[in-house]
């Protein structure tokens, strides 16, 4: 019974704490790019601005949700809840520190991914059901996106789970106590950012979005709280991705003098800010250059990778 | 790849340079002198309206927001008799200030116009007129104008010869 409860009350706190880390992640994405782009950003709502995220999140609750009449009406009201759903799911596996966390799955790792492939569906069907051009454009780009860095993200990690011979996310951090895995698995580090940023599609990889060519592509014709759903989702996937590379190649919780929750929630912190440079500084290549790029490079290196790997873990033995 | 990497480090160096940000309501920015902000009727030297009620500035006007309407005083200067500003139109080009003959019509570096009420954006001469002479201090156009006023007769204006004349010219 003890058991049950503590599973909820942690469900609910990872519920509270990822949706609050996604507001929180508005306001500091806003005064980082300020920051790199020579000015403030927000600061006039509250002390340093933190309270213009209140202020965004009841302008949005009360703006007219709208749906266009050409719109497949079940299934556009459905696609926004898929992004959520399926980030707050990964979520789920995400181990905080040693005894936080709401399950300790021994597939935790295949677990994020089949979710994380899960949320194209949800980019597919708010385009499909748009029932608009540049929304339908989105899509396309959206699903070939996803579906090829879904392959990288997945092959990327398999030189850990090798290294490791597990999938639990717990036994992953456990097995980092002697050198993070940033430095044997240095290649696989770099095809799961890249894929990952992909994955959450987010600048400079937002091709399905791509506001300057596709009008916001997939959520076009979305208004109201069902875009905020879309924009919590993304923002809870930037902090969903920074949280698994902290888990797979930073140690976790891992480090010396603080407490292991405040380690973890640092290194998340940092690869947050990380994704939030890259928006600041990289333009967005053309789809075809994305895909060129995934097939050409970023899967032979994800392939090289492994198979070093298993070598020298053959040869070691 | 390279590239990339330099371009993010490029980046990143800029967390530590300061905003070029002007915190405007507690920080005024500098204007130039010749900003064209609030458009204002200066008067001259003797503060006598500048304005003669040409009409060259409504015509000169893209978007037709001036209006006015010449009349003459006993000494038979012209002046406006209303003068009228539409802000809610005004697109600030300043093609006004280019057409005045007389620098009567200037643009300020005064931008602060807001109102609530649309209405209170169109501005009457009363509005319009400083008691200044704006950005050409001493220019008097009835003095240095060969037009014949009252109290001012041809020939009397600064720099101007007396009228020739014509009969001393016979051989």
């Amino acid at each position: 019974m003890i058991i049950v409860e503590y599973t909820i009350f942690s469900a609910i706190a990872v519920l509270l704490g990822a949706s609050t880390l996604a507001a929180a992640n508005i306001w500091l994405e806003r005064r980082m790019l300020g920051l790199w782009q020579d000015r403030y950003g927000p600061n006039r709502v509250g002390p340093f601005g933190i309270f213009q995220v209140v202020a965004d999140i009841i302008k949005i609750f009360t703006k007219e949700d709208w749906i266009p009449p050409f719109a497949d009406k079940p299934v556009f009201i459905m696609a926004p809840s898929i992004i959520i759903f399926t980030v707050l799911m990964s979520f789920m596996v995400v181990p905080v520190a040693p005894g936080i966390g709401v399950v300790d799955m021994n597939i935790g790792l295949l677990f994020f991914l089949a979710m994380s492939s899960m949320g194209a569906y949800s980019l597919v069907l708010a385009a499909w059901s748009s029932n608009n051009k540049y929304a339908l454009l989105g899509g396309m780009r959206g699903a070939s996106q996803m579906i090829s860095y879904e392959v990288f993200l997945g092959l990327s990690l398999l030189g850990i789970v090798v290294m490791t011979g597990s999938f639990n996310l717990r036994e992953i951090v456990e097995a980092q106590q002697g050198m993070w895995n940033v430095i044997p698995q240095f290649l696989g580090f770099i095809v799961f950012l890249v894929a990952g940023v992909a994955e959450s599609h987010r600048l400079p990889l937002d091709i399905p979005e791509a506001e300057s060519e596709l009008i916001a592509g997939f959520h076009s014709e979305y208004s109201g709280m069902k875009f905020g759903m879309f924009f919590v989702g993304e923002y809870m996937g930037i902090t969903l991705i920074s949280a698994m590379i902290t888990t797979l190649f930073f140690g976790g919780w891992l480090g010396p003098f603080l407490p292991p929750v405040i380690w973890f929630l640092l290194k998340t912190l940092i690869f947050v800010m990380f994704f939030i440079l890259l928006r600041a500084s990289l333009p967005r290549p053309r789809y075809d250059q994305l895909l060129a790029y995934g097939w050409k490079v970023m899967l032979p290196l994800a392939l090289l990778n492994l198979v070093v790997t298993g070598g020298i873990l053959l040869a070691v033995q | 790849m390279i590239s990339i990497i330099k371009s993010i480090w490029t980046v990143l160096k800029h967390t530590f340079s300061k905003p070029v940000t002007v915190q405007y309501p507690e920080e005024k920015p500098y204007l130039a002198p010749r900003y064209r902000g609030r458009i204002i009727l200066s008067r001259d030297p003797d503060g006598g309206e500048r304005c003669v009620a040409c009409y060259l500035c409504a015509v000169a006007c893209p978007v037709d927001c001036i209006s006015l309407q010449a009349t003459e005083d006993e000494n038979g200067r012209r002046y406006p008799d209303f003068f009228r500003i539409n802000f809610s139109r005004c697109i600030f080009c300043g093609l006004c200030e280019e057409a005045c003959p007389t620098y009567a019509i200037q643009l300020t570096p005064d931008f602060e116009m807001g109102e609530y009420d649309r209405q209170e954006l169109v501005y009457e001469k009363e509005d319009l007129l400083i008691s200044g002479e704006g950005k050409y201090p001493g220019y008097h156009y009835y003095k240095v104008a060969g037009l014949k006023i009252g109290g001012k007769d041809k020939g009397e204006a600064e720099n101007e010869d007396p009228p020739v004349d014509i009969h001393s010219l016979l051989p």
